[in-house]
């Protein structure tokens, strides 16, 4: 199936991001015959509050990277996520209906995910997802996180470019201080620009970040620049494009894209390294020996967090 | 997670819902793609104004396991089996479903022309849940 989708079959696409979105086994052998054909593609995050525009930039963006892609690439992949009810795990996934219109479908695969659970802004197989995607040699994938607030900034660990939206109104300087989501910004976007207040948005951020860190001699530096858009007419879309295209070169040129992938890798390794810890800690509280601890920390005899070393006692040393 | 909307393997189902040409009446897709939420099911909302290409195109690039088509301006004859014989001739094996005002003597020409359920106002959950699940080859 793999070697269909690289054909560019897109059913098979279609179904090996399932696999991915379904974990176990068959997403494990998937990545492992992915992981060796990807690490070539620029990922690119957008980030920012419920109904700032994200699902409409991102159909933009697709579209003007699409018409720059070159004739012998698939095009752009983009994937959109939307939160799953945490009540009955279903979701809305209608981040569609704001692209389909813009996309050129010939050069763009759109793949809507629902978070199932996680909490970050992302599904947790968006970096499978970007692995199939960027294996079958899609260039740039976008990545649309779910409305967030002020800090989910898990984007920032998976995307080589972050975009945080913001819109004409969204808060002072004094929310612009605040540590979280505007920390993580490589470029951001004032969309709904011609909207009263936009020159204010752009001028708090443009303090804040004049009371960020300066450029130190030999350390790479990057201000994110703040582009001006109107996502719905297309306004300011070719401007955010280029100056995508200017992070990466930067990223390139100075090193800091190879620390990116090296902390992005460090991250999902250690992510696994959680979940399978954690099976096994969950497994393990089944058994005799964790019920009789759960029996002590019940009694009083024993803390919470002893009981849990000693369940993984050999594990530990 | 309700056990009604998982899939047979206990993941859930990608069901996407849309209109299909000029028609405006998207209260009711509106509607049954709240309840499919909250019954578990992941909706693919495409809304209003879809071609049967676009649905084709979004079928493939999200794995759906079925397509919810509503219809309210009594096209229903022709562009219904449309959608079927447009996902037959992409090859892809995915039930089409119908909802919205389908006179009753109407239904069995819909079903024999290949779709795979017909459900009208005051369909219940259950019974929605039920259309699409029996029709998704398992």
């Amino acid at each position: 199936m793999f070697e269909r989708a690289v054909a560019g079959e897109r059913r098979a696409l279609g179904r090996l991001l399932t696999l991915v979105e379904r974990g176990g086994p068959a997403g494990d052998e998937l990545a492992e015959i992915a992981h060796p054909r990807a690490g070539h593609c620029h990922v690119v995050g957008l980030t920012g509050a419920p109904g700032a525009g994200k699902s409409t930039i991102t159909g933009r963006l697709a579209a003007a990277a699409s018409a720059a892609r070159a004739d012998d690439t698939p095009g752009v992949g983009v994937v959109a996520i939307d939160p799953s009810s945490p009540i009955t795990g279903g979701a809305i996934l209608g981040d569609r209906i704001r692209m389909d219109e813009v996309i050129d479908r010939e050069g763009t695969f759109v793949r809507s995910m629902a978070t199932r659970g996680s909490s970050g802004g992302l599904a947790l197989a968006v970096p499978g997802a970007i692995r199939v995607l960027d294996a079958v040699a899609y260039d740039p994938v976008i990545i649309e996180t779910v409305g967030v607030g002020q800090v989910e900034v898990d984007i920032a660990g998976t995307a080589d470019t972050t975009v945080v939206v913001v819109t004409p109104g969204w808060g002072d300087a004094v929310q612009a201080n605040k540590a979280g989501l505007l920390e993580v910004a490589d470029i951001f976007v004032v969309n709904k620009a011609e909207r009263p207040g936009a020159s204010d948005a752009r001028r708090d951020l443009e303090l804040m970040l004049d009371l960020g860190a300066h450029p130190v001699e030999g350390v790479p530096h990057w201000r994110a620049p703040i582009l001006m858009t109107t996502a719905t007419d297309g306004t300011g879309i070719d401007e955010l494009w280029n100056e995508v295209g200017k992070h990466r070169t930067w990223l390139q040129e100075t090193g800091e894209l190879e620390n990116r992938r090296q902390s992005r890798d460090r991250f999902e390794m250690l992510g696994r390294v959680d979940e399978l810890l954690g099976a096994v800690g969950r497994a393990r509280a089944e058994s005799d020996h964790g019920v009789r601890l759960l029996g002590e920390v019940k009694e009083r005899s024993m803390s919470p967090a002893a009981a849990a070393s000693e369940l993984l006692n050999d594990l530990l040393q | 997670m309700t056990d009604a909307a998982a899939a047979t393997d206990g993941e859930p189902l990608r069901v996407i819902l849309a209109k299909l040409g000029l028609d405006g009446h998207d209260r009711g897709l509106k509607v049954v793609a709240r309840m499919l939420r909250d019954a578990g099911v992941e909706v693919i909302y495409l809304g209003l104004r879809q071609t049967a290409a676009t649905i084709i195109n979004a079928a493939e690039q999200e794995d759906a396991d079925a397509i919810g088509l509503s219809m309210h301006n009594a096209g229903h004859l022709t562009l219904a089996p449309r959608m079927v014989n447009a996902v037959k001739e992409a090859g892809l094996d995915i039930p089409v479903i119908v909802g919205g005002i389908i006179p009753d003597e109407d239904i069995t020409e819909l079903l024999d022309k290949g779709v795979a359920a017909v459900l009208g106002p005051g369909a219940s959950t259950d019974e929605v849940i039920a259309a699409i699940r029996d029709s998704v080859p398992s």
